[in-house]
């Protein structure tokens, strides 16, 4: 089967700083592929380059087998690559429909008219996607202001699978948020892979990633030098590969 | 019920306060509820909330505009100008709200391509705007106007011609922010420029259609001013934007944006026209109104502050 994405030897400097040396990745459509690595060891940038924010140097990537040369953020998602962010993801003031639709409105006419934004069919919409990820927002809640950061990462989340994602790229989702949230996002990043979703999902918690994750890769200084089964591999042994300690002793 | 209570929106409560006020008004001195004096203020009121329904717009994507009172008195002056020296009403009209229109979109253009922020960019326009009224009259009001011009504001249609006029911009504006995709971008912009930008949509047009209504409103403002006074000064429209800002934060606009409606700033605009009007029927010192009015708007965004606080702890 073609993997939803390939990135294969991607190369990125900025000035004299190499942030990818050669990152591989292969992700497959219904999976939680985790990225891990220490500080710098370059996850964020290779995200940043599926997600259309950065463009490399070198290195090619593709998109269920078809060449993805983005150009801006705008174009990943139009390709249908979704990025959940932390925080900076939803407009405070509107509801949650509205957030979902954001860009995206269903637009109807009076009279054959004047056009006018379908809130009705939003909010049908809403309500039965929220119902559908099993979410415990209230959908008439008014505004997303008062959600807490679980929930408005749910909302986050039920826009990428209403809007069809093909991958969705999940950086640090967990960072700001309590324990019980936090184990709500491994369900949701759970929920995103069973709907057939491309998860990239990046982490600090080794615990949680062993928890959330069908594979993980393991980055470091801008290379991917380890990929493995979730199953299959241990806290410690993901720790040697993201210290480097297990390259030292290769080159022994 | 007291869930209740905090759910109605703010309207609801200014809209209670003024009408004690008329009521109170009415008790206190026998001048208020008389004809001349309601359509005084209903065509008082129509231009204030003619500006302030603009100027609401740039609030609700977290900008402000400050230039309005300052583009009043130079559309006022730049038509006035136009009709004394002949020009057909309808065309003069036409040009000052062009005029208005490129006010607009170079105030966008400095916020929004520039990155200047809102703050100083209309600060600037103000001192601009009216130093331009000045030149353009000679420092002098501009007098002998055909009697054309006044029709319209003198005019009534059962209720004033003005007040048709403030309706007519209300209607046009909520249809805007409340039913169109662009209005929700303008909220959305407010809540969260980022997010918006985020989403695929293209802030500096919102930022355009924000300030070039504004702009817009404020000559059409002008322009009525021009028809009621019959002459325009440079020196009219003094402040207004601080009336029009008040207005639309009484009317629950927030200026950390993200809020605010039509009617809120009409209803802002009510008010502080029937304080204005009660001092004078009053015969407070109009000094003493000036005080009162900006302890008013200290304390409306003390407390836009204060449910901002509220919101984000809770």
């Amino acid at each position: 089967m073609t993997p939803v994405l390939r990135v294969s030897d991607l190369r990125k400097s900025f000035g004299p700083v190499e942030a990818l040396r050669g990152a591989d990745l292969e992700l497959h459509a219904g999976e939680v592929l985790a990225v891990v690595g220490d500080n710098g060891a370059g996850k964020s940038t290779l995200i940043k380059h599926i997600a259309g924010v950065y463009q490399p140097d070198s290195g090619e990537m593709l998109l269920a087998g078809e060449k993805l040369a983005l150009r801006s953020p705008r174009e990943a998602r139009a390709r249908g690559i979704e990025t959940v962010y932390q925080d900076l993801a939803l407009a405070d003031d509107l509801s949650i429909g509205a957030n979902i639709f954001l860009g995206r409105e269903p637009v109807r006419r009076f009279l054959g008219l004047l056009p006018y934004v379908d809130d009705r069919t939003i909010r049908r919409e809403t309500a039965a996607l929220l119902q559908r990820i099993r979410s415990v927002i209230p959908a008439e809640a008014r505004t997303v202001a008062r959600l807490s950061g679980g929930q408005r990462q749910a909302v986050a989340i039920a826009r990428a699978i209403y809007w069809q994602a093909k991958v969705v790229l999940m950086d640090e989702p967990t960072a700001a948020l309590a324990v019980m949230e936090r184990e709500r996002v491994i369900e949701h990043a759970r929920e995103l892979a069973s709907h057939g979703v491309g998860v990239i999902y990046i982490g600090h918690n080794l615990t949680e990633i062993l928890k959330v994750a069908d594979r993980i890769a393991v980055m470091f200084r801008g290379r991917t030098v380890h990929v493995t089964a979730a199953g299959d591999t241990t806290q410690e042994t993901l720790i040697k590969y993201m210290t480097g300690y297990s390259e030292t002793e290769k080159a022994a | 019920m007291r869930s209740l209570l905090r759910r109605l929106p703010i309207e609801t409560y200014v809209i209670s306060f003024t009408v004690a006020l008329w009521i109170a008004l009415s008790l206190a001195t026998p001048n208020f509820l008389t004809e001349s004096n309601i359509s005084n203020m209903m065509r008082q009121t129509s231009i204030a909330a003619i500006v302030a329904i603009g100027v609401m717009c740039t609030i609700v994507i977290a900008g402000i505009d400050l230039s309005v009172g300052s583009v009043v008195a130079f559309c006022g002056v730049l038509f006035a100008q136009m009709c004394a020296h002949g020009l057909a009403l309808p065309l003069a009209a036409l040009i000052t709200l062009a005029a208005g229109l490129l006010v607009g979109a170079t105030n966008a253009f400095a916020i929004g391509r520039l990155g200047i922020p809102a703050f100083i960019v209309t600060l600037a326009g103000l001192q601009v705007y009216r130093g331009l009224a000045l030149l353009l009259s000679g420092g002098m009001t501009v007098g002998g106007l055909p009697p054309s011009v006044k029709d319209f504001a003198r005019g009534t249609t059962i209720l004033p011609n003005l007040f048709w006029a403030m309706l007519a911009v209300g209607v046009a504006v909520h249809y805007l922010l409340r039913y169109t995709r662009t209005g929700r971008y303008l909220y959305a912009m407010g809540s969260n420029a980022e997010a918006t930008r985020r989403q695929g949509i293209n802030t500096f047009r919102i930022t355009m259609v924000a300030y070039v209504l504004s702009s817009s409103l404020a000559a059409l403002a002008g322009i009525l001013l021009v028809s009621r006074l019959s002459i325009a000064s440079p020196s009219m429209a003094n402040a207004y934007e601080l009336q029009a800002i008040a207005a639309a934060v009484v009317g629950g606009a927030s200026l950390f944006g993200g809020r605010g409606t039509v009617l809120g700033a009409v209803v802002g605009a009510v008010l502080f026209t029937t304080m204005s009007n009660a001092a004078v029927l009053l015969s407070v010192d109009p000094f003493w109104e000036m005080v009162l009015e900006g302890l008013l708007i200290a304390l409306v965004v003390y407390l836009d502050n204060l449910q901002k606080r509220r919101q984000s702890g809770g």
